[in-house]
């Protein structure tokens, strides 16, 4: 149950891509006919994923390497472009690595960030926001949903926000979209990032949606391709493979979240009935379908992983000991967790892999070893141990 | 994952905690010792696998060991005794290896305070 971390192409996808590997490997670019069929593929794709997020233009939907790429050209290309009017950015504590890396980065080159931080469920307050904008402020990037918490943001009231102010608003929808509903036009957006591998598409792929009329800089120079914002011979297989995605999950959206709602429920209400000092990290409500994150006191994280996986289960973890800097999440620690709470954390991202067997199993076995780790455990009170 | 000697010695001779939950690891070892030997080792431990099995593997290491045995025992010891570890996972051997040097500190300490 750990789809966040990797999903299956769907084999439709796949099949859908097939052709253009061996077959029309044309180049789009190309004057002769042979490159047709290869920017015939190139346009419906863009329309698909267009139509996936409500833009307006299909041509408003730039195809990248994928989420990270996209963040880096929304939130540099507006930045560079945009610094002589000023020189102030506006996100969120609980951004995903890549924006507040790239937030940093900018830092670093003179630009003033403001993390604004979330309250205990993870939500932003778009009031909160709003006090912070001045009149050097070019960006707000805001991400429409969690990927580790689930929490939804109130995206078309800040979009709404930054537009009253004329600050460009970027929204990383890497962990939403293809879930739930996004339309870029109603919600008040500038620039939208979405990845493929997120919908069951192949990694590697991503886009950009950049409002008609948005001026942002192209951080990788080449060609000229997509409109002149990002270089390079498009990687025609992937992003057919994208366009598919988007048109499956376009069309499965209402009734895989429905399904996954109730899976989720289930699942995060069983073990807040079965096991003592569990707790739901995120929105109770607002939260993605697919998404809960669970934690347990006086155990960690890893641990429980190890305990899973050995019964048949993965999941991911918040803890320390599962990240590549032994740093525990900064997402956990912005909803205002101590750190051994972070510690204790398990996340679990289900799909369309994932049926009611599967809940049930989990909430059968997970008791068992969360217990085990408990009586391990130096924290556990000892009423606990009776 | 079956790890050996988790428990709580109630009248141990000497107990060593090191780590702290805000990192992520806290390690508790207890010695019960007679004769100079360590008769008994048992541990708790709040951590992640690595920290379980070290800390396992360091009371398999240190019973039935003198004192003066169980105060050389060293992370490398318990490293490769599991095999080996990665390198991100070395400063848990490190902690299983201190938590033992503590609890036989502490009954040392005991010992002179109590001539």
């Amino acid at each position: 149950m750990d789809h966040a971390a990797g999903m299956p192409v769907d084999p439709r996808v796949f099949e859908a891509m097939k052709p253009y590997f061996t077959e029309n490997y044309g180049n789009p670019s190309s004057s002769y006919s042979f490159g047709a069929s290869a920017r015939n593929a190139l346009m419906e794709s863009r329309e698909k994923v267009a139509r996936l997020i409500g833009a307006e233009k299909s041509e408003e939907v730039i195809f990248t390497s994928g989420g990270t790429e996209s963040n880096n050209l929304a939130i540099k290309g507006v930045a560079y472009r945009n610094k002589k009017k000023g020189n102030h950015i506006i996100t969120t504590t609980i951004e995903h690595i890549s924006v507040i890396n790239i937030c940093k980065h900018l830092q670093k080159q003179g630009f003033e960030v403001t993390y604004i931080p979330v309250d205990k469920q993870g939500m932003v307050d778009p009031e909160k926001l709003r006090d912070k904008i001045t009149d050097q402020t070019i960006l707000i990037s805001v991400m429409y949903a969690n990927g580790e918490i689930g929490t939804i943001q109130p995206i078309r009231e800040i979009g709404k926000i930054a537009h009253e102010n004329q600050v460009y608003f970027h929204v990383d929808a890497v962990a939403a979209a293809g879930k739930v509903p996004i339309n870029v036009e109603e919600e008040n957006m500038d620039l939208l990032s979405i990845s493929s591998n997120d919908m069951y598409g192949p990694r590697g792929v991503g886009a950009l949606y950049v409002k008609k009329g948005a001026r942002i800089q192209p951080v990788t120079q080449g060609g000229g391709q997509e409109r002149g914002l990002r270089s390079g011979t498009e990687n025609i297989p992937g992003i057919v493979g994208m366009g598919k995605a988007a048109e499956i999950a376009q069309g499965e959206m209402v009734a895989e979240g429905r399904r996954l709602s109730q899976l989720r429920d289930k699942l995060v209400k069983g073990v807040l009935d079965k096991i003592e000092r569990s707790y739901l990290n995120g929105h109770p409500t607002k939260r993605l379908p697919n998404n809960a994150n669970l934690r347990f006191s006086y155990i960690e994280g890893e641990s429980l992983i190890l305990g899973l996986d050995m019964l048949g289960i993965q999941v991911s973890s918040g803890s320390a000991c599962t990240s590549k800097t032994l740093e525990p999440s900064h997402v956990l620690l912005a909803i205002g967790l101590a750190h051994e709470e972070a510690h204790g954390s398990l996340v679990f991202t289900m799909g369309k892999q994932n049926s009611e067997e599967d809940v049930d199993y989990v909430l059968e076995v997970l008791p068992g070893v969360v217990k085990r780790l408990r009586a391990m455990s130096p924290l556990t009170p000892k009423e606990m141990l009776r | 994952m079956n790890p050996r000697n988790v428990g709580e010695i109630p009248d141990a001779d000497g107990v060593g905690t090191v780590g702290n939950p805000v990192c992520g690891d806290l390690m508790t070892v207890y010695i019960k010792v007679k004769d100079n030997r360590l008769e008994d080792v048992k541990f708790k431990t709040f951590g992640c696998g690595a920290a379980i099995a070290t800390s396992s593997m360091i009371t398999e290491l240190a019973k039935g060991k003198t004192i003066e045995e169980a105060l050389k025992i060293t992370r490398s010891d318990v490293a490769d005794s599991l095999g080996g570890l990665p390198p991100i996972k070395m400063h848990c051997s490190n902690l299983a290896a201190d938590a033992l040097h503590a609890a036989i500190k502490d009954y040392l300490e005991k010992k002179e305070a109590n001539k």
